[in-house]
């Protein structure tokens, strides 16, 4: 009796799962959210572009919203009507995002590949799965490029060259928003780097964060689009400024501008995928399928091609070539290598979480005075 | 006689009163139907989400929502009284904070509050990663010793359902709990209850009248419980953190425990609701009402600008032969015509120090190479490229206007010997004065909403209030603030519209004919 029902309940659950596993019920369209120019190219070229060539069923559409990915999906999830598949996001959006539960917890071996010698995913990104919801892609640096003709014959080797507008006068451009600023007001203020998060977490240190910058207000042009900076740059109109390592590489090995890097104390990030909560089934196998192959050793390898940023896999790391269209190496253009990374930030993704909503109405109330 | 009283008839034998009104109600009707796609497009796409975001700036749900129990508790809390609330308000607390981690909401409440108190964003989001491991194990491990029961979560309903009224803590912590295992999609009665249970057990037990119980199975725990060495939910939240000690935490959370507040709008003119009542903000943090002040003032030179640059090409095109006036007219609108991106982006190469004026007047001679012009990222930027945006909307009505003043009251001015001026200032400029106003009211209004010229070339200093609300939309995710901020515009847009037409009369603008 009890084997017969067995039996049944097994034949029963062929039925069921058969059809359904068979035809794979996924999503022919796909929603990727990313923030659009060079970079959103280079996935599109590494990932969507071959992705496509293996299921010619599929429809990709880009959004351009990361900047607003936040806002956005708790946008969506609050009417009900989560229109997005994948979502790129930096390391402490998704941290928020998955606090929230906006973005879905992810088993990383499950859903991600091993890399080609069968090390699990979770090992291959290592510490780089900085939440339960993260997917990351690449490494990134916010470092700072400045105009070698504005700057005589003493380029700025040290990062506190923004704050020296005797020896370097003229604009300068930052980010508006407190995230990096901060640190490196406090390292130019003499804090050492080790202790740069005890001292931020102190009204007196935040204080004297926000004096060191007091010196420079005057000169600087805040920015908030990562293409900005480049563009001063281009035209003189910044002395130095920062933004992401890979827009001021195309700044000077694509467009040959007069601009040189200045590596010191750049601040490295993540960026990566997150799956939004809420996708509905068929939606949700694409992105997964999806998401399993744009990072897997061989594609995360090739969108180096297309941009400096570094992959986030370490079995990715030796497959890193040439650039596809310059022919140049790109290994030494990455944040990574060591003759870059000899004086690093480390970004502290918990305590710019716990910290951000305090220090974001600070900012934003400085700024505006 | 007869036939004066007996009502007048239709052909069909009704009366012609009744006739017609059914005539005139099905008209009505047939014209409310053709309207009514327009109406419930307007009803659902625009009055609907306005009066949505009117709603979310004093809506405050969130706190009672994520820890109900404790604004229960802290009810009963004086501050008066004692410094930090009693053990019932902790208990409550942290009942209420193991249930919001796991439903991902803490830190949301978290951040609703900061805005009124920075630092508890930091409080609520260190607090969430703690308060899963509280010594509060140590009561689950004494209950299931004292009797394996105690791990079955049948044992817990059953004495939800048999004595819940004596043991009100833990029967609707129970609750909570089987929603939020049932919520992960997990089936409740095969999971072990959580420290937090047995902490409401112990506190139920510790509470109830000794050896009451109908189920001897409490009556036992009870009589152990009293021997447990007791954790002191205080001292747990003390130790991660010093501020959950300090009673201005507590203030604020009770202050804002209400459904509906009026935090946000006191937020948006630099003030905010205390404890001891409404108070201004730090010095540091006031920066709503310099920003609407902000707005008001550029937004007016914007407008006496565009009326300055537009009265004279408007007159020009009024009086031209009209194929010369038409060509004019094209170098007005073909601007209009012209994305607005496209434009600021253009005023940005225009006036950056490296950019065309700058270089000319270097050229010129007229600036020194060392102390360029800084024309953008200020209110100057900002001024000159919303004038120039703004322009055609000031042109178009005083032109049309203009149009319709007869040459003929200029030549009778003349010919009765006024001079050129006179017949200027006195006849001609007064009958365009209906253009003038229909023109500012449009330019002021456009200009004080304005959003994305001022965010390219304002810099820090020529943002306006738009800007800001747009921040807190995409941004810091303060969509309450945003909401009472965006209020706050629209009825001083609507303020400014009803005084003008006390002042000036509504009915004296004209935009055409």
């Amino acid at each position: 009796m009890k084997l017969k029902k067995t039996v049944l309940a097994a034949a029963a659950l062929a039925l069921t799962v058969g059809p359904t596993a068979v035809s794979a019920e996924l999503a022919d369209d796909i929603t990727l959210v990313s923030w659009g120019g060079a970079y959103q190219k280079s996935q599109h070229r590494a990932y969507v572009e071959p992705y496509i060539a293996d299921n010619p069923e599929v429809t990709a559409v880009w959004d351009e919203s990361s900047y607003e990915a936040v806002a956005k999906l708790r946008a969506m999830n609050e009417a009900g009507n989560v229109t997005w598949d994948l979502v790129d996001v930096v390391a402490s959006d998704a941290i928020r995002l998955c606090d929230e539960g906006l973005a879905m917890e992810i088993n990383h071996d499950e859903l991600l590949a091993p890399a080609p010698d069968g090390t699990p995913a979770s090992e291959d990104f290592g510490d780089l799965i900085v939440s339960d919801c993260f997917i990351p892609q690449i490494v990134y640096s916010t470092t700072f490029g400045y105009r070698t003709d504005m700057v005589g014959s003493t380029p700025p080797t040290d990062v506190c060259a923004v704050f020296d507008t005797a020896t370097y006068p003229g604009k300068r451009s930052l980010e508006k928003r407190p995230i990096n600023n901060m640190e490196w007001a406090l390292i130019c203020d003499g804090v050492p780097k080790a202790d740069v998060y005890d001292v931020l977490e102190t009204d007196e240190g935040q204080a004297r964060a926000f004096a060191k910058l007091d010196t420079i207000k005057d000169d600087v042009i805040w920015w908030s689009a990562g293409a900005d900076t480049p563009q001063l740059l281009a035209d003189g109109e910044v002395v130095i400024g920062s933004t992401y390592n890979g827009r001021l590489f195309s700044v000077i090995e694509e467009q040959d501008q007069p601009v040189g890097m200045l590596w010191d104390a750049q601040v490295f990030d993540l960026d990566g995928w997150i799956i939004p909560v809420g996708l509905s089934e068929d939606r949700l196998a694409r992105a997964k399928d999806f998401v399993r192959f744009a990072t897997d050793t061989q594609r995360l390898a090739d969108q180096a091609k297309y941009i400096s940023y570094g992959p986030a896999r370490m079995s990715s790391a030796p497959l890193v070539g040439m650039h596809a269209d310059l022919g140049i190496e790109m290994a030494p253009h990455m944040p990574t290598d060591p003759e870059n990374a000899k004086n690093t930030f480390l970004y502290n993704y918990e305590w710019w979480a716990d910290y951000r909503d305090d220090l974001d109405a600070k900012f934003q109330a400085w700024l505006a005075q | 006689m007869t036939a004066i009283d007996s009502p007048v008839l239709t052909a069909d034998g009704k009366p012609l009163k009744a006739s017609l009104r059914r005539a005139l109600r099905r008209e009505k009707a047939r014209a409310f139907l053709l309207v009514s796609p327009l109406l419930l497009f307007v009803l659902l796409t625009f009055i609907a989400p306005i009066a949505d975001m009117l709603f979310r700036s004093v809506e405050n749900g969130i706190v009672h929502d994520t820890i109900p129990r404790t604004v229960q508790a802290l009810r009963n809390w004086d501050p008066g009284e004692s410094e930090v609330p009693g053990d019932d308000v902790f208990e409550a607390f942290y009942t209420d904070m193991v249930f919001a981690v796991e439903r991902k909401s803490h830190t949301r409440l978290g951040s609703r509050l900061n805005y009124e108190r920075t630092g508890l964003a930091s409080l609520f989001r260190k607090s969430g990663r703690r308060v899963g491991k509280f010594d509060t194990k140590d009561y689950a491990d004494a209950f299931n010793a004292l009797d394996p029961a105690w791990e079955d979560p049948a044992t817990w309903d059953m004495l939800a359902a048999s004595e819940g009224a004596s043991l009100p803590r833990s029967a609707s912590a129970f609750a909570t709990w089987l929603e939020t295992v049932e919520a992960d999609g997990n089936d409740p009665f095969d999971e072990e209850p959580w420290d937090v249970l047995y902490a409401a057990l112990y506190s139920d037990l510790m509470q109830a009248p000794a050896g009451r119980f109908e189920n001897p199975l409490l009556n036992d725990a009870q009589s152990a419980a009293a021997r447990f060495e007791p954790v002191s939910l205080r001292d747990q939240f003390g130790a991660i953190d010093e501020d959950w000690l300090d009673s201005q935490v507590w203030r604020t959370i009770q202050t804002y425990a209400a459904r509906y507040t009026p935090g946000y709008f006191l937020n948006s003119v630099d003030l905010k609701l205390t404890a001891d009542g409404v108070q201004y903000r730090d010095e540091g943090d006031r920066i709503y009402i310099l920003l609407f002040g902000r707005t008001l003032y550029m937004s007016l030179v914007i407008t006496i600008s565009c009326i300055l640059l537009g009265y004279p090409v408007a007159f020009l095109l009024a009086n031209l032969p009209l194929r010369t006036a038409n060509i004019l007219m094209i170098l007005v609108l073909l601007p209009f015509w012209t994305s607005l991106l496209v434009r600021t982006s253009s005023w940005k190469v225009l006036l950056q120090q490296q950019g065309v004026i700058n270089d000319i007047l270097v050229a010129l001679r007229i600036v020194d190479d060392a102390s360029r012009l800084v024309l953008i990222n200020n209110q100057t930027g900002t001024i000159i490229a919303m004038t120039h945006i703004l322009l055609p909307f000031m042109i178009l009505p005083l032109y049309s206007v203009m149009k319709t003043i007869p040459p003929a009251y200029v030549r009778a001015a003349k010919s009765l010997g006024a001079t050129d001026w006179t017949a200027f200032w006195r006849v001609y400029f007064p009958n365009s004065v209906p253009g003038i106003g229909a023109g500012s009211v449009l330019v002021f209004i456009l200009a004080i909403g304005y959003y994305i010229t001022p965010e390219l070339v304002g810099g820090t200093r020529g943002v306006f209030i738009s800007n800001r609300i747009a921040y807190h939309i995409s941004s810091s995710l303060n969509w309450g603030l945003a909401a009472a901020l965006g209020t706050i515009l629209l009825f001083a847009v609507l303020l400014l519209y009803w005084t003008y037409d006390k002042i000036v009369g509504i009915d004296n603008v004209k935009l055409g004919g």
